[in-house]
């Protein structure tokens, strides 16, 4: 009896979570071992079938100057983005914790560009970033710079597509503080205000440590998304110019359905995956020793 | 110091929104004033017209429209019957398989979108809505908020609910679905904005005004379809966009909640 209804839970189990498992893995977690599977073999051409060579994709990698500029662009987009949207997002949070006046509305200003498409973001931004017509052309017309191209001068293109991309992720991350900020308990900051602590040391000692669970969730997330958001990229600069705004994932999807040099993207896909296994992994590693989790 | 930090939060907060004013702005004046910023120049719905007839925006629309309620209904259905099993029944591998579905927290699907792309042309489904909604449909969000979601129902209910007589699928309905409404509504709208908002899959994998949804339709008219009439773009930028925005400004409390509430299911 006990083992017959042990039996059943088990099958009933199995058929419960087979149908999204399934999906999953075939999306998943097949095309991952594909991916290494590709990755590790050569392109085939006329003449050469593919073949088991582990190294060879690797070695034109290194040899690959606009690998190493799309890995270097990323890593300064990565560098850019990630503190500055998290820094914003702690002040907008902070904010629009306390009673000030307009509340409501800076809470809806900050959020609102989390729920445009990024492809409309980019249009707007298209916008403000015309030389000599764009607002921001004309506001700085005064000091000469009113016909510059933002996004078509290769020291300026990247610095100009991590903008718009800061600005629509900020208030998405705001919320994830928001909300912590809110499950503080109120006595907290009664106690810390008799003992006479004044507003930053409050901050410093006790809201940012109890933060911290959060800011390594943002952490994760906005690293994440440095390797991932790259639709802004796709619509206004194409990687260019002289591949000044090439990431890694755009130049996966060049080398993919460009180039149709299925074998080397796989490579470069591996590179990525790299990268964020090696973000994981250090969320799980600060998880275990240093962030106390509620 | 009070007022500085004020003045800093309004600045920042104007900052914030001038790109979509502006957008506005542009795209309910006429051309020739769009750019005077004039504050009685004469109103207009003619860009919205225009654009309207330039693109096949309804198509683009329609098809985002089936494509999200596709993935909604995918999700909701497969998710809810695997979270309860991580949940709450006991079977072997589970751990290990619960473990391998949180991997795709960090693998999005379009990270492997050249592998999907030969797995989807393998089954015949390139360029067709369901081509783009099957690497979505198991998702790791969902069962991963929702197996947090039906963890905190009491034991008691379930019990009692047994004793009832109600079958597994009667408890799922009738106790544990009921209990976490909220994380239903969170998840569900996160997910309608992020597959309203998904773009270079459906780039990827369409080649056709039948399936585009529209961010695809919007970056091929943006980039395209006519010269650069500011009025016309963003006219055609804030279409694409109204059904969320309007939604997200009538469920504002609802949505900004939501976010927090996905988040705390963490």
């Amino acid at each position: 009896m006990r083992l017959a209804e042990t039996t059943r839970e088990a099958v009933q189990g199995w058929l419960m979570v087979l149908p999204a498992c399934l999906l999953l893995a075939a999306f998943t977690h097949w095309p991952t071992v594909q991916t290494i599977v590709a990755g590790l073999h050569t392109h085939p051409v006329p003449g050469h079938p593919s073949e088991f060579d582990p190294l060879s994709n690797f070695q034109d990698m290194v040899d690959d100057p606009v690998f190493r500029q799309a890995l270097w662009n990323n890593l300064v987009y990565a560098a850019v983005l990630i503190p500055s949207t998290m820094t914003l997002a702690l002040l907008m949070a902070l904010a629009v914790n306390r009673r000030l006046p307009g509340r409501g509305f800076l809470r809806l200003a900050y959020f609102t560009p989390t729920v445009l498409p990024m492809i409309a973001v980019a249009n707007i931004w298209l916008y403000f970033y015309t030389p000599g017509y764009g607002p921001i052309g004309r506001a700085l017309a005064p000091f000469g710079l009113g016909s510059w191209n933002w996004l078509g001068s290769a020291s300026t293109a990247l610095p100009a597509v991590t903008v718009i991309a800061v600005w629509k992720q900020a208030g998405f991350y705001m919320i994830f503080y928001l909300a912590a900020l809110q499950s503080m308990p109120a006595d907290l900051a009664e106690a810390a205000a008799l003992e006479g602590a004044g507003r930053w040391y409050y901050f410093r000692r006790v809201v940012w440590p109890l933060l911290m669970p959060t800011t390594l969730f943002i952490f994760v997330n906005a690293s994440i998304d440095a390797f991932r958001l790259i639709d802004q990229i796709v619509v206004l600069t194409h990687g260019g110019p002289d591949n000044a705004t090439l990431l890694l994932l755009y130049y996966i999807y060049q080398v993919g359905f460009q180039y149709f040099d299925s074998n080397y993207a796989a490579a470069l896909t591996m590179v990525l995956l790299g990268t964020l296994g090696a973000v994981t992994a250090v969320q799980f590693g600060v998880l275990a020793r240093r962030v106390h989790y509620r | 110091m009070r007022r500085l930090e004020i003045a800093g939060a309004w600045m920042l907060g104007v900052l914030w929104i001038l790109p979509l004013a502006w957008a506005v702005w542009s795209a309910i004046h006429p051309a020739s004033v769009s750019q005077t910023f004039e504050p009685f120049a004469p109103l207009t719905l003619r860009n919205f017209a225009a654009a309207w007839r330039m693109a096949p925006f309804g198509a683009y629309m329609a098809n985002t429209v089936v494509l999200v309620s596709m993935v909604l209904a995918a999700q909701l259905l497969l998710c809810t019957p695997a979270a309860f099993a991580f949940a709450r029944l006991r079977f072997p591998g589970r751990d290990v398989l619960f473990a391998l579905v949180l991997l795709q927290l960090m693998i999005a699907p379009d990270v492997l979108m050249v592998e999907n792309y030969v797995t989807i042309g393998y089954v015949h489904l390139v360029d067709s809505l369901l081509g783009i909604a099957l690497p979505y449909l198991g998702s790791a969000f969902g069962i991963f908020l929702l197996r947090q979601a039906f963890r905190s129902v009491p034991r008691d209910l379930d019990d009692a609910a047994r004793l009832e007589g109600l079958s597994l699928f009667g408890r799922i309905w009738r106790v544990y679905m009921p209990l976490a409404r909220p994380v239903y509504i969170a998840y569900g709208l996160v997910l309608v904005s992020f597959h309203w908002n998904n773009f270079l899959w459906p780039l990827v994998i369409t080649n056709s005004v039948g399936t585009r949804p529209i961010t695809v339709g919007l970056a091929m008219f943006s980039t395209t379809d006519q010269g650069t009439d500011w009025s016309i773009i963003t006219a055609a930028t804030l279409m694409s966009s109204a059904p969320l925005i309007v939604a997200f400004l009538l469920f504002q409390r609802q949505f900004v909640q939501s976010f927090m509430r996905a988040r705390a299911g963490e």
